[in-house]
């Protein structure tokens, strides 16, 4: 009971300073791109206190409509902001396109002529493909929309692996179980990263963004709304480039 | 609706159980009535896949069963296919950590027969194997019974492992527990309703039969 009644009094004690913590903000982010956001997190300044919380933009989505204390959602897609807008969760006015990710066929243990033909790459000899699942991951289902656009879904139909998200396809790769995977450019982009890779043109696929929104219970927070408009400034467009994500809106 | 996935599941659970049965019967012998210092090791081992996330597990499984792993390679080098992203792949990452399930209820089943019917069953002229399977298996029948359905049933639910090791191939290792995340995450809810309820019912009655039929098994009752 003793206990209790401190955690209560801690509890109270931290709620009274609630106007002092004015500049906090609290960020819900697609796992993939939590990197990124903690660089821009420290590029937009030390007095205001921002807190990451990551996890699969569907996960997320769940938490906020069920009232998570979020102020500022960054998705993998457009869609899922788009629905917060659009039920009245979120200032849908607010909705943009942070960062689009570059999609890249990848090998672990071969070396892969920068520009060579993603068709020629992919031989009778492969014995694995991996790639997200479309039905759940944005890359994943550029990743379809390549392979068919390239015509070679249907061969490779029966070789597919799919990760939940462009992490596992990733690790099916890195792990020697697939020869070749659809990943992000984000993912591989690293000099420590084994292999190689080639760009998949990104006129194979719709474009991978990455939307933010400001929440409702952002709205009334100055810290949340300029970290919103910093995400849209040139130096935060420029550090996102270099995490190999497009961001030339 | 696709039921695919569900005949995977199930063929899966009932190879899973019998290769869990026929393994875990010895380890779990051994572990009830040894007095070596490695049991301690083994039995940490054994509990192992109840306290690891399933993530961690299947990542570990991934890099051993692949073609580059130690256990992958040979397989490859024996028979030409890779073990991960295969049934065969699935069964040996779900006897893996369902073990536990099978191996604890065993040994205390065959700690609470003890060695007293067994060395009476020597006297009386029984051969080693012989007083197993005439005495000490059946006074063991609840122990069975509860590794079989647990093993089952934990099978059946598991879904951080089985989707790393076996790739969520559909009609190969698509299994029902993956197939319903899907349909959560793709919010096509009436579809994972209709499989998540029925799993749901499938693993209460399975638990509520087990709890029936070891009510009904006498504690001590050995087999003419």
């Amino acid at each position: 009971m003793r206990f209790i009644g401190r955690a209560i009094f801690v509890l109270s004690a931290l709620a009274g300073t609630g106007p002092l913590c004015a500049e906090s903000v609290a960020v819900a982010v697609a796992a993939n791109f939590r990197v990124p956001m903690q660089a821009l997190v420290e590029a937009f300044g030390g007095h205001h206190e921002v807190t990451l919380i990551s996890g699969s933009t569907g996960g997320l989505y769940a938490q906020i409509v069920n009232g998570a204390p979020y102020d500022v959602f960054i998705a993998a897609d457009s869609e899922r902001p788009r629905l917060l807008g659009q039920s009245g969760l979120a200032a849908a006015a607010t909705q943009f396109t942070v960062a689009s990710g570059q999609l890249v066929l990848w090998s672990a243990n071969r070396e892969l002529q920068p520009n060579a033909d993603i068709r020629d790459l992919l031989g009778d000899d492969i014995r694995f493909l991996a790639i997200a699942n479309p039905a759940l991951a944005p890359y994943g289902e550029a990743a379809r929309q390549s392979l068919v656009q390239l015509g070679i879904w249907e061969k490779f139909a029966s070789r597919l692996v799919y990760g939940t998200n462009v992490a596992q396809a990733y690790a099916m790769v890195a792990t020697g179980n697939a020869e070749f995977g659809l990943v992000a450019l984000s993912q591989v982009m690293d000099e420590k990263t084994p292999g190689s890779y080639v760009i998949v043109p990104s006129t194979l696929h719709e474009p991978i963004n990455q939307d933010a929104i400001l929440l409702n219970r952002g709205a009334g927070n100055p810290a949340a709304t300029s970290l919103i408009e910093f995400l849209s400034s040139s130096p935060a467009r420029s550090l996102i480039r270099q995490f190999g994500y497009r961001a030339d809106l | 609706m696709d039921l695919g996935p569900v005949w995977i599941s199930l063929k899966l659970a009932s190879v899973t159980v019998v290769v869990l049965i026929l393994i875990g019967t010895p380890l779990a012998w051994w572990l009830a009535f040894t007095r070596s210092r490695w049991r301690a090791i083994v039995e940490a081992l054994v509990a192992l896949p109840l306290v690891l996330p399933p993530t961690v597990l299947g990542f570990y499984l991934l890099i051993l069963l692949g073609p580059a792993g130690p256990v992958g390679r040979f397989w490859v080098q024996l028979t030409g296919d890779t073990l991960t992203f295969s049934f065969l792949g699935l069964v040996i990452a779900s006897v893996l950590y369902s073990f536990p399930f099978a191996v604890q209820p065993l040994q205390s089943a065959f700690e609470s027969v003890g060695r007293a019917p067994l060395e009476a069953a020597a006297t009386l002229g029984a051969s080693p194997i012989d007083a197993f399977v005439r005495v000490a298996s059946p006074l063991a029948l609840r122990g069975y019974v509860t590794a079989i359905v647990l093993g089952f049933a934990h099978t059946l639910g598991e879904f951080g492992v089985v989707l790393m090791v076996g790739g969520n191939i559909p009609g190969v290792t698509k299994v029902v527990s993956i197939a319903i995340y899907e349909q959560v995450e793709t919010l096509t809810y009436s579809q994972a309703h209709y499989l998540s309820a029925g799993l749901l019912a499938f693993s209460f009655v399975v638990l509520l039969l087990v709890y029936v039929i070891n009510r009904r098994i006498p504690i001590n009752r050995i087999q003419a």
